[in-house]
C-alpha cells in the first residue's frame, strides 16, 4: 500500500520534473544556439507533413544533435541537482532539511564573517578598494608574474584551518538524539547521519572493486582484448574513440576503469559538461579586470595562502603565477554564486559603501561568497598539471568546486558533507579495523585529525600528482566524494603495523606524516575487497 | 674469515657515508688499503697519472675512470663528438645522414659549438651567417655556472679576447673556452626557464655498459624567462644551475627549485600528448648512448672504474633536447628534504649495481648485475649482454648497420 503511493506520488512528479528540467534548460546559454543548429539542418531535410514528429524524433536520433542534447540535459541536472526534487520543498529545506545544521551553518558563518571583520578593522585594510590608475597599471604590468608581488603579507593569517573546522563539526549534537535510547556514537562526530558501511560502499564503487584492468593498478599489462598491446595503449585507443564521441556519460565510464593520461583533460571536461568557448575567455578577461579594479581584503588572504602552500610545495611550485591568476578570479566570480542554491550555506552579504544598509543593497563579499581557508589553493592547483592555459585551468576548478570541494567546508547533513564523510571514515574504522580502532581508544590516539586534513583538500599537496589524478578520476567517474573516507581507511589499514606499534598521537601523526609513497588504486581496490571476515552477497 | 670492506671518500658528505656504513664498511685514509674510493677529480688525476706509479689491486674500486675528462670537459666532448659523426659519415652508416642544410637528422643533439681562441675564425664565418643569434661562452674545465657569460655581438667576444690576452691571470689564460650556440627557445613551464639533470652510472666502457636513473630532475631559474636581450647579463634568467639559483632572491629552501621528471612527464603528456613525451624521452636516452658510444673507443676502461655522470640537458620549445654537458663529479650536497633522498638512493643504488653478488669489489667479475640490484637504475645498454645474445641466438638476418646501433632494452 505504502509503495504503491510512493510510486504515484513519483509519478506526478516526474512530469513535473521533466517540465521542470525542460524550461530551465530553455533558458541555458546552450539553449539559443542548439535551436538555431537544429532549425538550419532540419531545413535541408525533407519532413512528411502528417508524420512530423515522428519522423523528426527518428531522424535526430544517434546525431551529434541528438549528442548534444543529452549532455546539456546531463549537465544541467548536475549544475542544478534541486531541480531533481520534488518541486513543492521550499527552498530552505532543499538547502538543508535539518534544522539544527541549518542553524549551526549559519553560525558558523557568522564566525567566519566576525574574523574577517575584525581582521579588517585590525589591519586598517579595507573589505574592498578601488585601485588608483597608478595601481592598477603597475598591476596589469605584473599579472603574468604575481608570485613576486611585494604586498606585505606577513599580518595576514587564515581565517580557518581544517582543524577548526573539525573543532566545529565534533561538537555539534542532535538535539532530537537520545544516547540513552538509541545506537552509541563512538567517535568525535557525535552525528547520526546515514552513511554508506563497507557494504553500501562496495556496492557503490562495484566496478571499482571487482574490475581488474585499472590503468592505475598496472598499465603495463597486456590489454583486454589485444594481448599484443599493453593496458595502456590499448586504453588509449579507446579513449581517443570515446573523446570523438563526446558524450558525458560516456567519457565516465571510460574513466572509472583509469584514465589515459594525455587524454585526462578533455575527458575530465566531458565529464563535467564542460566546453571552453569564446564566451567563457570573454568572462575571465571580465574577471581578470574586475581584480584589476579592485583590491580586496579576500585578496591578501588568498595570495597568503598561495605562499604558504602551492609555493612551497615540491610539485606546484613551478606553477604559483598561474594559480594567482586563477584564484584571484575566482573571488571575483559572481557566477559561483548560483552554487548556493543546493548548498547549506549561504554568501556573506555586505552593503556596498555609500549605499544605506537595506535588503536591496546587499552583495556578497566577497563577490564568489566563498570565504578561504587554509590550503584552498590546493583545490586548483593540481590543475595545473592538467591545463596550460589559465582559462580552460579557471573553468574547470570552478565547476570542480561548486560540484564537489564546497561540501568539504560547510555544515551540512548531506551525505557528501565533511561531517558525514568524517562519521563514514570513523564507523569504517570501527567496523573494518576494530583492533586498531581499539589500540587507539586505548592510547588516546585519534586518527579522525589526522585524515580530516586530508579530506578537506582531498588529498591534494598530500599525494604525488598522478596518484591525486586516479583518485580524482574516481570522484569524477562516480560523482561522489564518499572515495575520501575509504582511501583514508585503506591508508590507516595499509600502516596499520606501525600504528598498531605506537602509543602516542605525536607518534601516529608521524606514521601518517608522508603519504607520497601511496599508490591510491590498489589500496582502494584491498579496502573494498578485503573479506575481512565480512557477510558478502555471492 | 672476509675483512671487513674499507672505504675512503674525498668528501664528507651524508648521502655517501650514512650508505657506507649502512653496510657495516670502515672508513680508511687514501693511503691505506682501501677497497672502494669515493673520490675528487682531482685525487684521480694524481692517482692515474702515469708519474704516481699507484697500482690498484683485484679489490680495489674508485668512482671515477682515469680519462674521463674525454666526456666531462666541454671543449673534449665536442671533439668526440664530432669526429665520432664523421666516422659514422665515413662508415656510411644511416646514423650519420645529414638534411639539405648540412646538419645532421639524428645526431644533432649538440648546439653548434666552437674552441675559443683555436676556432675563433670559424666562429665568426658562422656568427656573420647567422647574425641575429645569442651565443654562450664558457669555460672548458670549470663548473657550477662560473665563469659563463653570453653574447649577441661580435664587438663583444673581441672585447672578450682583448681582456684575456692582456690579463697576467694564469688561471684565464690556461683556460680554452667553448662558445656554444645558445638555446633561445628553451621549453617554458609557468613561465620559467628550467634543465634536466639526469644521473647515468657507466660501469664499463669495453663492452659499453650503461644505466640511467630514472628519478632525474628539473632544475628552474627562480626568475621569469626574458628574450628581449635586455636581460642578458642577469644569471639568474639564464642558467640554471642551482649553485647560481640558491643566491637569488627568489629562491626557496623548501623546492629548491627542484622539480621531478615524473611529475615533468605527467605535464607534458597532459598538455602535449603522449607521443610527443615518448619521443622527448626516447630522445633524451639517444642522446646519452651516442654521447657514450662516441668517447667509448678512447676511453681507457679500466676495470677498477665505474663514474656515475650527471647529464644537464635543455629542452627547447618544440620539445627536442639538447646535451648542454656531461658532469663527472655531480653534487652530493642535498639542498632540500627530497634531494636528500633522492641522492641517498641514488648512491646505494650506485653501489648496488657496481658491486658483485658477495659484495667484495672484484676485478674479475663480468660486471652483469642481478635484475633485482637496479633500484631505480633502467639499464640503458649492455654491449656485453646484446653480443651474447646475438650470438646465441639465430641468424635473424639484422642488416651491418644495425649491429653498430646500440641494442634498446
Amino acid at each position: 500500500m505504502a509503495s504503491k503511493m510512493l510510486r504515484q506520488g513519483l509519478g506526478t512528479n516526474i512530469t513535473a520534473i521533466v517540465n521542470r528540467l525542460a524550461s530551465e534548460l530553455q533558458n541555458t546559454p546552450f539553449y539559443n544556439d542548439f535551436l538555431a543548429d537544429v532549425q538550419t539542418t532540419m531545413a535541408t531535410q525533407n519532413f512528411n507533413k502528417e508524420r512530423f514528429g515522428a519522423e523528426c524524433y527518428e531522424w535526430a536520433q544517434g546525431t551529434s544533435l541528438d549528442t548534444r542534447l543529452r549532455n546539456a540535459l546531463y549537465h544541467l541536472m548536475h549544475v542544478q541537482p534541486t531541480l531533481l526534487a520534488n518541486p513543492d520543498t521550499p527552498r530552505h529545506v532543499l538547502k538543508e532539511p535539518l534544522t539544527y545544521i541549518r542553524k549551526a551553518q549559519s553560525a558558523w558563518e557568522r564566525r567566519l564573517v566576525k574574523c574577517v571583520n575584525s581582521m579588517t578593522a585590525e589591519l586598517g585594510v579595507p573589505l574592498s578598494r578601488r585601485r588608483t590608475k597608478q595601481e592598477k597599471e603597475e598591476f596589469s604590468d605584473r599579472w603574468a608574474s604575481l608570485s613576486t608581488e611585494e604586498t606585505d603579507l606577513t599580518m595576514i593569517r587564515p581565517v580557518y584551518a581544517p582543524k577548526d573546522f573539525l573543532e566545529v563539526l565534533a561538537s555539534l549534537r542532535n538535539p532530537n538524539y537520545d544516547e540513552a535510547v538509541e545506537e552509541n556514537l563512538w567517535g568525535s562526530i557525535q552525528l547520526p547521519f546515514k552513511v554508506n558501511d563497507i557494504k553500501g560502499l562496495v556496492e557503490l564503487y562495484g566496478e571499482l572493486a571487482y574490475c581488474c584492468k585499472h590503468t592505475g593498478l598496472d598499465e603495463a599489462v597486456a590489454g583486454e582484448y589485444k594481448a599484443n598491446l599493453t593496458l595502456a595503449e590499448e586504453r588509449l585507443i579507446l579513449g581517443q574513440k570515446v573523446v570523438e564521441r563526446n558524450h558525458g556519460p560516456l567519457s565516465r565510464e571510460l574513466i572509472k576503469s583509469g584514465c589515459p593520461t594525455s587524454l585526462r583533460g578533455v575527458l575530465w571536461h566531458q565529464v563535467l559538461g564542460l566546453e571552453i568557448t569564446d564566451k567563457h575567455y570573454k568572462h575571465f578577461d571580465e574577471l581578470v579586470q574586475a581584480v584589476l579594479q579592485h583590491d580586496l581584503l579576500v585578496d591578501k588572504l588568498i595570495m597568503k595562502d598561495i605562499q604558504l602552500t602551492a609555493s612551497n610545495d615540491d610539485q606546484y611550485f613551478v606553477f604559483e603565477d598561474i594559480l594567482f591568476q586563477v584564484l584571484l578570479c575566482f573571488f571575483r566570480d559572481t557566477e559561483v554564486l548560483s552554487h548556493f542554491e543546493h548548498s547549506s550555506a549561504s554568501p556573506p552579504l555586505a552593503v556596498a559603501r555609500g549605499n544605506t544598509p537595506s535588503p536591496d543593497a546587499l552583495v556578497a563579499y566577497p563577490p564568489c561568497g566563498v570565504i578561504p581557508f587554509h590550503g584552498f589553493t590546493m583545490y586548483a592547483a593540481p590543475l595545473s598539471c592538467l591545463y596550460e592555459d589559465p582559462v580552460p585551468l579557471y573553468f574547470t576548478f570552478r565547476e570542480m568546486y561548486c560540484r564537489y570541494w564546497y561540501r568539504l567546508h560547510i555544515v551540512t547533513s548531506h551525505s557528501q558533507g565533511a561531517a558525514a564523510l568524517a562519521l563514514q571514515f570513523e564507523l569504517l574504522l570501527q567496523s573494518c579495523e576494530t583492533r586498531l580502532w581499539q589500540h587507539c581508544c586505548a592510547m588516546s590516539i585519534q586518527l579522525l585529525p589526522i585524515v580530516f586534513k586530508w579530506i578537506v583538500r582531498a588529498f591534494s599537496g598530500y599525494l604525488v600528482p598522478d596518484q591525486l589524478f586516479h583518485l580524482w578520476d574516481v570522484v569524477l567517474a562516480w560523482e561522489s566524494l564518499e572515495v575520501l573516507p575509504v582511501l583514508a581507511l585503506a591508508i590507516v589499514s595499509f600502516r596499520r603495523e606501525n600504528l598498531m606499534d605506537v602509543t602516542s598521537q605525536q607518534a601516529a601523526e608521524a606514521v601518517l606524516a608522508d603519504i607520497t609513497a601511496i599508490s591510491v588504486i590498489p589500496l582502494l581496490k584491498l579496502a573494498l575487497a578485503a573479506d575481512r571476515g565480512r557477510e558478502r552477497e555471492p | 674469515m672476509t675483512a671487513r670492506i674499507a672505504y675512503c671518500t674525498d668528501m664528507e658528505k651524508s648521502v655517501l657515508s650514512n650508505n657506507f656504513e649502512k653496510r657495516g664498511w670502515i672508513q680508511v685514509g687514501p693511503d691505506d688499503e682501501w677497497n672502494f674510493y669515493w673520490a675528487g677529480a682531482q685525487t684521480c688525476r694524481s692517482l692515474f697519472s702515469v708519474d704516481s706509479g699507484y697500482r690498484m689491486n683485484d679489490n680495489q674500486m674508485i668512482n671515477h675512470f682515469p680519462t674521463h675528462y674525454e666526456l666531462t670537459r666541454k671543449d673534449l666532448l665536442v671533439k668526440n663528438i664530432k669526429r665520432y659523426r664523421r666516422e659514422l659519415e665515413r662508415e656510411g652508416s644511416p646514423l650519420a645522414a645529414r638534411d639539405a642544410t648540412g646538419r645532421y637528422i639524428h645526431l644533432d643533439f649538440l648546439p653548434t659549438t666552437f674552441m675559443l681562441p683555436a676556432d675563433y675564425n670559424l666562429f665568426v664565418e658562422e656568427f656573420r651567417r647567422n647574425p641575429n643569434t645569442t651565443w654562450i661562452l664558457k669555460p672548458a674545465g670549470r663548473s657550477q655556472g662560473v665563469g659563463i657569460f653570453l653574447v649577441n655581438k661580435l664587438a663583444q667576444i673581441k672585447k672578450w679576447s682583448r681582456d684575456t690576452k692582456s690579463s697576467f691571470n694564469p688561471a684565464l689564460v690556461k683556460d680554452t673556452y667553448v662558445i656554444s650556440r645558445y638555446i633561445e627557445n628553451p621549453l617554458l613551464i609557468g613561465g620559467k626557464k628550467f634543465d634536466l639533470r639526469m644521473y647515468v652510472l657507466v660501469t664499463s666502457y669495453r663492452p659499453l655498459k650503461a644505466y640511467m636513473y630514472k628519478q632525474g630532475f628539473c632544475r628552474f631559474c627562480t626568475v621569469r624567462y626574458d628574450t628581449s636581450g635586455q636581460e642578458l647579463d642577469n644569471m639568474f634568467v639564464h642558467l640554471t644551475n642551482v649553485s647560481i639559483q640558491k643566491h637569488g632572491e627568489e629562491y626557496n629552501s623548501v623546492h629548491g627549485g627542484k622539480w621531478p621528471v615524473r611529475t615533468l612527464r605527467l605535464y607534458l603528456e597532459g598538455t602535449r600528448g603522449k607521443a610527443r613525451t615518448d619521443k622527448l624521452f626516447a630522445d633524451v636516452t639517444w642522446l646519452v648512448v651516442h654521447s657514450l658510444r662516441a668517447v667509448a673507443p678512447i676511453m681507457a676502461s679500466d676495470r677498477h672504474c665505474f663514474e656515475c655522470y650527471g647529464y644537464d640537458i635543455i629542452i627547447d620549445d618544440q620539445l627536442k633536447p639538447w646535451m648542454i654537458e656531461v658532469n663527472a663529479s655531480p653534487s652530493m650536497t642535498s639542498t632540500t628534504a627530497n634531494d636528500r633522498i633522492m641522492k641517498y638512493k641514488l648512491v646505494d643504488d650506485i653501489i648496488s649495481i657496481v658491486l658483485p653478488p658477495d659484495g667484495v669489489p672484484n676485478v674479475h667479475w663480468n660486471k652483469i648485475p642481478a635484475n633485482d640490484k637496479s633500484g631505480d637504475f633502467e639499464l640503458l645498454l649492455d654491449e656485453e649482454l646484446y653480443q651474447n645474445s646475438d650470438h646465441s641466438a639465430t641468424h635473424r638476418g639484422k642488416n651491418s648497420d644495425r649491429h653498430s646501433a646500440p641494442r634498446w632494452k
